[in-house]
């Protein structure tokens, strides 16, 4: 794809990755990425065969999908439905589109064509705004079919020194999207939000499983480098092979310093596809004649237009399900969470139920933290929301001190019931403060000459009288209220 | 493909008169490689006054008066042939890879390609 403008997205800026050669020039970053999806249909886009991975080799392949003559290829409803939800979730248009083939002679598409959309995709001209507040454009989204998947033999599996090839067509056919963003990102870090913000767009819209390390979620990088400061666009490398989003962020840094290296030499950056080799950490150029890109596009002759109506596409946002960004925006405007706590509570899916939380009378402070740092992702066994409301009260009222209330919590996800009940089970019921300064004065007493040292000044031995507080206690003293009576003590 | 276009011209059928305005001999190799069809010097002396009368033909409609035409994208008129999302038996593997000129591991084994990954 070429990337056709430049204008940066809409929202927060991003400060951008820079890089500053020998000279001083100081370089930046421009990202573009380019993501494939497979679709979570039951069949292939053409033809009946299972979408399914894992299946034992060619098991999964009729006559549309290996190209046998005479075999008619007819578009699966549901691979429609869930390009619109994707596009629709994105803010895209959804346009009549078409079908084209790109022509190419790899054994990895038995019929020698791609059936692709090309100049009429699907999904036209969105935007995906990350948890930041940055916004990145989305130029389309469109429908295309997978490959077959090779397997080289000899040569210790690299492509340029294969003996033969070995190809299993069951994915060849099976439905993908292709999200070709524009290159609005400026550092690697936002190029992994971005990723993941997609990635939980498609899970929640249903429309694929977005594995990477299974290749359903696949991510292709467009980088380029230019001067600080200018709006001029640098000619750009695409890195393939980006298998997590570790790989896809080392793979941008090494690619804007090699860029730099040959830019601040006087060098032209030559255009082309390059290889991520995440155990060496770096990229290297696809060594190809075959990579001329001359695929001769044309009009799939035997498939007919896609025009979904309205009422489809009407239908289609009707039961979009509420998206990450929403869902953020929602759990700070209740609950007043600071944007990288939002984002965290809900990437883990836990955002509903500290709202419920709330909503059941929950101290929002309290379930926020505890749901960004003490509950795992959307699995939170027995807990419910109204228990999880009453622990966060506790919490709040000093009945229970932050560690207290982690037990109780890992008590009710793993089992339930009321947390009273456990608190009281685990004699956690509420110290009065006369206990707790009795407990302070004994363990002072206790150690007459680090308690000097304490008084002079020396912060590190607070921790002893802390510890012997809790021990004394069985630790349902309050650390932080400890470490305001030792203070207390030593300054009066 | 690189197909230069021209002001239509007088149909003729010498090599050098007609054919260079429409379609270059090496516009019929550059596309011949790309389909790995490897011509005969005399073929592609032939293949490219052929084309070129294609493309003449080509250049007769389009000098159509299309104004208010809207763009056909395919010859019938149909939109939207779906089917439903239903699994249906696919075919015996060994009769599939009956069909192969080579196989190993239950795959298809065939030569390598370049530039090409996974
Ligand atoms: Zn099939």
């Amino acid at each position: 794809m070429t990337f056709l403008t430049t204008d940066a997205g809409v929202g927060t800026i991003v400060e951008p990755f820079t890089v500053t050669d020998p000279s001083g020039q100081a370089w930046e970053l421009v990202v573009g990425l380019e993501v494939h999806c497979e679709l979570a249909t039951a069949t292939k886009i053409f033809c009946g065969c299972a979408n399914e991975f894992g299946s034992e080799p060619n098991t999964n392949v009729c006559p549309v999908c290996l190209g046998l003559p005479g075999s008619l290829p007819v578009l699966n409803r549901q691979v429609v439905e869930l390009a619109m939800r994707l596009g629709r979730a994105l803010r895209c248009r959804v346009e009549p589109s078409v079908f084209h083939r790109k022509n190419y002679f790899y054994p990895d598409m038995p019929k020698d064509y791609q059936v692709s959309q090309y100049d009429r995709p699907i999904n036209v001209d969105g935007e995906l705004e990350l948890p930041d507040g940055s916004v990145v454009g989305i130029e389309r989204a469109h429908l295309e079919e997978d490959t077959g998947k090779s397997t080289h033999v000899g040569g210790g599996g690299r492509i340029h020194d294969a003996l033969h090839s070995l190809v299993d067509y069951n994915r060849a056919g099976v439905p993908l999207v292709e999200i070709v963003g524009r290159p609005h990102i400026r550092t690697p870090e936002q190029a992994r939000a971005y990723v993941q913000e997609l990635r939980a767009v498609l899970l929640a819209t249903g429309a694929s499983d977005a594995k990477m390390e299974e290749g359903s979620m696949r991510v292709d990088a467009n980088v380029s480098m230019r001067r600080a400061g200018t709006d001029e666009l640098g000619t750009r490398c695409e890195i393939k092979n980006l298998n997590s989003t570790r790989s896809l962020v080392r793979a941008i840094e090494y690619e804007a310093r090699r860029q730099v290296d040959l830019l601040s030499a006087g060098e032209r950056i030559v255009q082309q596809t390059r290889h991520w080799d995440e155990a060496e950490g770096r990229t290297h150029t696809l060594r190809s004649k075959e990579e001329a890109d001359d695929y001769r596009y044309f009009p799939e002759p035997d498939l007919v237009p896609l025009e979904p109506a309205a009422e489809w596409v009407a239908a289609v946002d009707a039961a979009l399900p509420p998206l990450p960004a929403a869902r953020r925006r929602a759990l700070s405007d209740r609950t007043g969470a600071e944007q990288a706590t939002a984002a965290l509570v809900v990437e883990r899916d836990l955002d509903a139920l500290v709202l419920t939380a709330v909503d059941a009378g929950g101290d929002p402070d309290r379930l926020l933290t505890r749901a960004a740092n003490d509950l795992a992702a959307a699995d939170v066994g027995a807990l419910t929301a109204p228990a999880f409301a009453a622990v966060s009260r506790m919490e709040a009222d000093g009945a229970l001190t932050a560690t207290q209330a982690k037990v109780v919590l890992a008590e009710l996800v793993a089992g339930g019931g009321d947390p009273q009940a456990i608190a009281a089970a685990r004699g956690f019921e509420a110290m009065g403060e006369d206990e707790l300064a009795a407990a302070v004065d004994a363990a002072v007493a206790s150690d007459p000459a680090a308690w000097q040292r304490f008084v002079d000044g020396d912060p590190k031995v607070a921790g002893l009288f802390v510890g012997k507080v809790m021990k004394a206690t069985s630790g349902k003293a309050d650390g932080k209220a400890v470490n305001a009576l030792l203070r207390q003590r030593a300054a009066g | 493909m690189r197909i230069r276009t021209s002001e239509r011209g007088r149909a003729g059928h010498l090599y050098d008169a007609f054919v260079a305005e429409r379609i270059t001999r090496e516009d019929v190799a550059h596309v011949a490689d790309l389909a790995r069809l490897s011509l005969s010097e005399e073929e592609l002396d032939l293949f490219t006054v052929q084309l070129a009368a294609v493309l003449d033909h080509a250049e007769d409609v389009e000098s159509l008066d299309t104004e208010g035409v809207p763009p056909t994208a395919h010859p019938l008129p149909l939109v939207n042939v779906l089917r439903e999302d239903v699994v249906r038996p696919s075919l015996d593997r060994a009769e599939v890879l009956a069909a192969a000129p080579a196989v190993e591991d239950d795959r298809f084994r065939v030569p390598p390609a370049l530039g090409e990954e996974q």
